[in-house]
């Protein structure tokens, strides 16, 4: 046996995981980086830029609307799932186990459907001709029927409400996993005490789920941030520009007008912003109560 | 927890129900959809005078949903079992071993967990193109296990970390050695962590959307999500006939998150909350 082979080997276990992750993301994000500072159209010569990508992409009104439209989303990724699972979770426990699953399953399903199919699936719901108008007509609401997602008032909030879909189960699923760590003795203190339910919510349950809410914020914030499938398959950043989101300002301007240096400006933006949310939200959940 | 009164259970169960059915409702519409004839054009939910399975047959054939559904196939079982082992051997050595620098390369690692990969995105493909390896599986399959593990790392490591001590002095073993503790004794033990992983892997390649958009521009070689967002871009009279693809294109991954959803959602909800 060869005595030195000891100390080399736990930098051979973790080698195959470095020679995928180094070249294929991580040198690629430096890249990003390295290319924002660069006028390049991909064939000739890129020329140095300094901040220009940056100093054009803040001051655009374009990548400023679409910044303000990912916000929108996370509203409607995160927020609203968030608020609606809490309850849905706490009823969902109160169910016996084999009922409690089979709902909890159903309302996650969308989680496992690719977004492409839900696009292509809740763009047929949505359309003018299409169920959910019918079902408003049948309520004699002919008035109320419009083309959602073609609809500049309504297309974001639409789109917001799909991603609200597919992400509820999620929050309800990670939420329910919360609730069994908490441990009853807490609750018979909290009745002992004579607090009410809003009072036992605020100070056992929510404090208790503090976990799980950092999680599921944290993944449902980024893929509002990140929305770039939902919107290529349904509206494409449509009507004019009401639905333009990061993701697609950054395929648009790399694959279609060929300004990679600015595609890159925007795409570290939108990283810094991932990192700062994600950072936050964390930040927030470590904090000890005072 | 609180007592409930009566009313309040009925209230629940309402309202319990209600979000089920609005979560299946509009899963139902599509699967109603794609049973329709062929010229079928459908305003609300129905369901067909009889199953007609004709749709299924045009696109698989006509729409070659047969060749994309091979394509997502081949792509996703390559990144599942990429990720399962890179993640094992680098979890296994985060998890049980000590050594200069793993503070430093777990950290790094783990970037890859928040790196959106929108912004890696444009020079992966001037790379890859200019290494002659855009259209072919491998530029998409040899990303995707690149950011998978990431977090199939960081999930390895958390279990092996929770395995007693005294299964294994790893650090102190020779090669061979350690290989055979973690293939003997410690890999029996962490099904449930690997089938997460596994169904995880799968699920994501499947879905993935923009590097095989990006990626892949011949034809043949599309991905089923990719082939999808074309069929409905081109041909959107034809509902019926996208509502099938559709089914088609989630049918794989459903199947295999309700045929392991039990053990998957208890070691997916156990794992993120040890974290």
């Amino acid at each position: 046996m060869r005595r030195g082979s000891g100390r080399a080997l736990p930098y051979l276990y973790v080698l195959p995981a470095f020679l995928f992750f180094v070249p294929f993301v991580l040198v690629p994000f430096a890249h990003t980086v390295g290319l924002s500072f660069y006028d390049w159209d991909g064939l000739t010569r890129a020329a140095f830029a300094g901040f220009d990508n940056y100093r054009e992409a803040l001051g655009s009104a374009l990548v400023r609307s679409a910044f303000t439209h990912a916000l929108v989303l996370i509203l409607f990724f995160g927020v609203l799932p968030v608020v609606l699972a809490l309850p849905l979770a706490a009823m969902s426990a109160r169910e016996s186990a084999p009922a409690g699953n089979a709902l909890r399953t159903l309302i996650f399903l969308p989680q496992a459907i690719s977004t492409v199919v839900v696009g292509v699936s809740w763009g047929w719901i949505l359309a003018l001709d299409g169920p959910l108008n019918t079902g408003l007509r049948a309520l004699g609401l002919d008035r109320a029927a419009i083309d959602w997602l073609g609809s500049f008032a309504w297309a974001l909030p639409s789109l917001g409400m799909v991603g609200a879909w597919t992400l509820l189960g999620l929050c309800v699923a990670l939420f329910f996993a919360g609730l069994q760590q908490i441990p009853e003795s807490l609750y018979d203190a909290a009745a002992v005490d004579g607090a009410g339910r809003w009072r036992t919510f605020r100070a056992v349950t929510l404090p208790g789920l503090k976990g799980p809410v950092a999680v599921a914020l944290t993944v449902t914030v980024v893929s509002a941030l990140r929305a770039f499938d939902l919107v290529f398959v349904t509206t494409r950043g449509g009507p004019g520009t009401e639905t333009v989101v990061p993701g697609i300002l950054i395929y648009r301007r790399a694959f279609e007008d060929a300004r990679l240096g600015s595609a890159a400006a925007i795409a570290v933006i939108l990283a810094v912003v991932v990192f700062a949310a994600t950072w936050v939200i964390n930040r927030i959940a470590d904090r000890k109560p005072s | 927890m609180i007592a409930a009164t009566r009313a309040e259970r009925t209230w629940s169960v309402v309202i319990l129900l209600v979000f089920a059915a609005a979560t299946v409702l509009p899963i139902l519409g599509i699967v109603l959809l794609s049973l329709q004839p062929e010229q079928a054009q459908l305003s609300g939910f129905a369901w067909p005078d009889r199953l007609d399975f004709g749709n299924y047959a045009r696109a698989f054939e006509v729409a070659h949903f047969g060749s994309y559904l091979k394509s997502s196939l081949v792509v996703s079982i390559a990144v599942a079992a990429g990720t399962v082992v890179v993640s094992t051997l680098a979890g296994y050595a985060f998890g049980t071993m000590r050594f200069a620098g793993e503070n430093f390369l777990f950290y790094l690692l783990l970037t890859g967990l928040v790196i959106p990969f929108e912004a890696v995105i444009v020079p992966l493909y001037v790379e890859l193109q200019a290494a002659r390896l855009t259209n072919s599986y491998a530029s998409v399959i040899l990303p995707l296990v690149g950011v998978n593990a990431a977090f199939g790392t960081f999930w390895m490591r958390a279990y092996f970390r929770a395995v007693p001590r005294e299964l294994m002095e790893a650090a102190s073993l020779d090669g061979a050695r350690s290989l055979r503790i973690l293939w003997k004794v410690l890999l029996p033990g962490a099904r449930p962590a690997l089938l997460t992983l596994v169904v995880l892997a799968f699920m994501w390649s499947w879905n993935e959307f923009l590097l095989p958009l990006v990626m892949l521009s011949r034809e043949d070689l599309r991905t089923a999500p990719l082939g999808l967002a074309f069929f409905a871009g081109r041909y959107t009279t034809d509902r019926v006939g996208m509502a099938a693809a559709a089914v088609m294109v989630a049918l794989p991954v459903v199947a295999l998150f309700v045929a392991t959803h039990r053990r998957f959602v208890h070691g997916m909800w156990a794992g993120a909350l040890k974290q």
